[in-house]
C-alpha cells in the first residue's frame, strides 16, 4: 500500500514508552498518516475525504453512500437538542399518554404502562422488546449524546468519550419513538370506534420527542467527535500477557 | 481491502492490521477489527431460517383477542387489517398492510436474493444491489408498527367487565420476524457485494499483506 507509509507511533502522550502497539487481547492497528482517506463502508471503496464547506456532503464515489456531511455548528446545536429532547423525554414517560372512555368507565396509560399491561398478560419477552425500543433505547440514545457532547466541552476529550460513542449507532437502530407513534395513531383510530380517546400530554410530548430526535440526529457529526478525542492506544494498557510481535 | 488496510466499522479510521494471525483492534476506538464481518453470510442465512420459521405462525395465529358480553373474537395481523378498513380509516389500514405483511416478506426474499448472489459470485448490477441494501435496513424499523398497535390496543381496552383485550400467541411470531431479519440485515456485510466475481478470491485475499 503505497498511499500511505506505514504511521510511526504518534505519541502524543508519553505512554509510547510502554509499547503501545500491545492491546489487552491481541495489537492495536497502525493508523495512515493520511486521516482524509477512508474505505466506503458499503462497497470498501478507497478515497479521500475532501474539504468541503459547512453543509455540503460527501458521497462515496462508487456506490453513492454519503460518507460525511459538514455539518455546522455540530456539538453545541447537539447539545442543545438533547437537552430539550431530554426534557420532553421525562415528561413522554411521567404523565398518561392516551385514555379512553366508554360507558362511563375510563382506562388510561402510559407507554410503560402499554409494557406492563403485556407482561401481566404473560407476553414477557415482547414486553421486554417494547421496553428497550420504546424507552430504554430512546433514553440511552439522548443520555449517551449528552454526554458526548458535554464531555467534547473539554480541550482534549477524554478516552471514554469514544466508549460512549461507540454504542451510539445499536442505540439509534433500536429507539423507535416514530414507529411507536404511528402504532399509537392506528390503535386510536381502532378504538375510536368503540370508545372515546382522551389524549394525553404525553401523547404531544412524543410528537415533539420524534421532531427533536430527528433534528438531533442530523445535527450530530460523529467523524468531528472521533477527531477530537483521545485515542484507544494512547493509554497505558497492561501488556504483560501480549506475545512481542513488534518486527 | 485490496491494499491490505482494515476500515473501523465503528469510527471509520483506516489501519494497517497487525501483523501476523493476531487479532487487530482499532487503535482510535479500541473496536475489534475485520476485513469483513465475521461469518457474515452464515448468521444472514441463520437468522433468515429462523424469521421465516416464524413467519408462519405470525400470520396464523391470533395477534389479539378481545372479550365482551357478545363474548371471545381473536384477530390475526390480516383479520386486523380487513377490521380497520372502512371509508375513513383505509389510509391506516393501508399502512399496517405494508407494514406488517409486505415489508417482513419482501426484507426475507431481499435478504435472500443478496445472500445468493454473493454466493454465486454476481453479475454487474452492484450499485443497485447495495440501495436495495440500504433500501432493506431503512425501512426494516417499520413493521415493528404492529407490535405497537397491539401493545397499546391491549393497554387500552381494560374496560372490566365490559371489554377487555387480551395478546395472543401470535404477537410473539411476529415480534420475533420483525427482531430476527433486522438482526440479519445487521449481519449482512453489504462490501460482500463488490468482493464477489468469485468467492474464492476474498477468501485468499483476507491474508494481511504485511511486511
Amino acid at each position: 500500500m503505497d498511499l500511505a507509509s506505514r504511521a510511526e507511533p504518534n505519541a502524543r502522550d508519553g505512554s509510547s514508552a510502554n509499547s503501545p502497539w500491545h492491546h489487552r487481547h491481541g495489537v492495536w492497528n497502525r493508523p495512515l498518516t493520511v486521516p482524509s482517506l477512508v474505505a466506503c463502508p458499503d462497497c470498501d471503496f478507497l478515497q479521500r475525504i475532501p474539504e468541503v464547506p459547512t453543509g455540503a456532503a460527501v458521497r462515496c464515489r462508487q456506490c453513492g453512500k454519503g460518507l460525511w456531511r459538514h455539518k455546522t455548528d455540530s456539538l453545541n446545536r447537539t447539545l442543545a437538542l438533547s437537552i430539550a429532547a431530554l426534557a420532553l423525554f421525562v415528561i413522554a414517560n411521567s404523565v398518561p399518554m392516551l385514555g379512553v372512555n366508554a360507558v362511563g368507565r375510563e382506562s388510561f396509560t402510559t407507554v410503560a404502562g402499554g409494557t406492563q399491561q403485556l407482561w401481566q398478560d404473560g407476553e414477557k419477552i415482547v414486553a421486554v422488546l417494547v421496553f428497550f425500543a420504546a424507552i430504554l433505547s430512546p433514553a440511552l440514545q439522548i443520555g449517551l449524546l449528552l454526554l458526548i457532547t458535554l464531555g467534547c466541552g473539554r480541550p482534549r476529550p477524554p478516552f471514554w468519550v469514544g466508549v460512549l460513542l461507540r454504542h451510539v449507532q445499536f442505540f439509534r437502530t433500536w429507539s423507535m419513538i416514530e414507529v411507536m407513534l404511528l402504532g399509537v395513531l392506528v390503535a386510536l383510530t381502532k378504538i375510536a370506534e368503540i370508545a372515546t380517546i382522551i389524549p394525553g400530554l404525553a401523547l404531544f410530548s412524543l410528537f415533539g420527542l420524534v421532531m427533536l430526535l430527528a433534528a438531533m440526529d442530523s445535527c450530530f457529526d460523529p467523524r468531528e467527535v472521533w477527531e477530537r478525542i483521545e485515542w484507544a492506544n494512547h493509554k497505558p494498557h497492561p501488556v504483560a500477557t501480549a506475545p512481542e510481535v513488534q518486527p | 481491502m485490496e491494499h491490505g488496510l482494515q476500515s473501523c466499522h465503528t469510527c471509520g479510521l483506516l489501519s494497517h492490521p497487525a501483523p501476523g494471525a493476531q487479532t487487530g483492534y482499532c487503535p482510535r476506538c479500541d473496536e475489534e477489527l475485520h476485513f469483513r464481518k465475521p461469518e457474515s453470510l452464515q448468521r444472514t442465512v441463520a437468522f433468515l431460517i429462523a424469521a421465516m420459521a416464524c413467519y408462519v405462525p405470525a400470520n396464523l395465529l391470533p395477534v389479539m383477542s378481545s372479550t365482551s358480553a357478545a363474548g371471545t373474537e381473536s384477530d390475526t395481523i390480516l383479520q386486523g387489517v380487513v377490521l380497520l378498513w372502512s371509508p375513513t380509516g383505509w389510509p391506516l389500514s393501508l399502512i399496517v398492510v405494508i407494514a406488517s405483511i409486505m415489508i417482513p416478506s419482501a426484507k426475507i426474499a431481499a435478504m435472500l436474493y443478496l445472500v445468493l448472489t454473493v454466493k454465486r459470485g454476481a453479475p454487474r448490477n452492484n450499485a443497485q444491489r447495495v440501495k436495495l441494501y440500504r433500501m432493506v435496513e431503512f425501512i426494516g424499523r417499520w413493521s415493528m408498527v404492529d407490535v405497537f398497535v397491539d401493545t397499546f390496543t391491549v393497554a387500552l381496552i381494560q374496560l372490566q367487565p365490559l371489554m377487555v383485550v387480551e395478546p395472543g400467541p401470535g404477537l410473539l411470531f411476529f415480534a420475533a420476524v420483525v427482531v430476527l431479519t433486522m438482526l440479519a440485515v445487521e449481519s449482512f456485510d453489504p462490501r460482500l457485494l463488490w468482493d464477489a466475481n468469485s468467492p474464492e478470491s476474498t477468501v485468499a485475499q483476507v491474508q494481511p499483506q504485511h511486511a
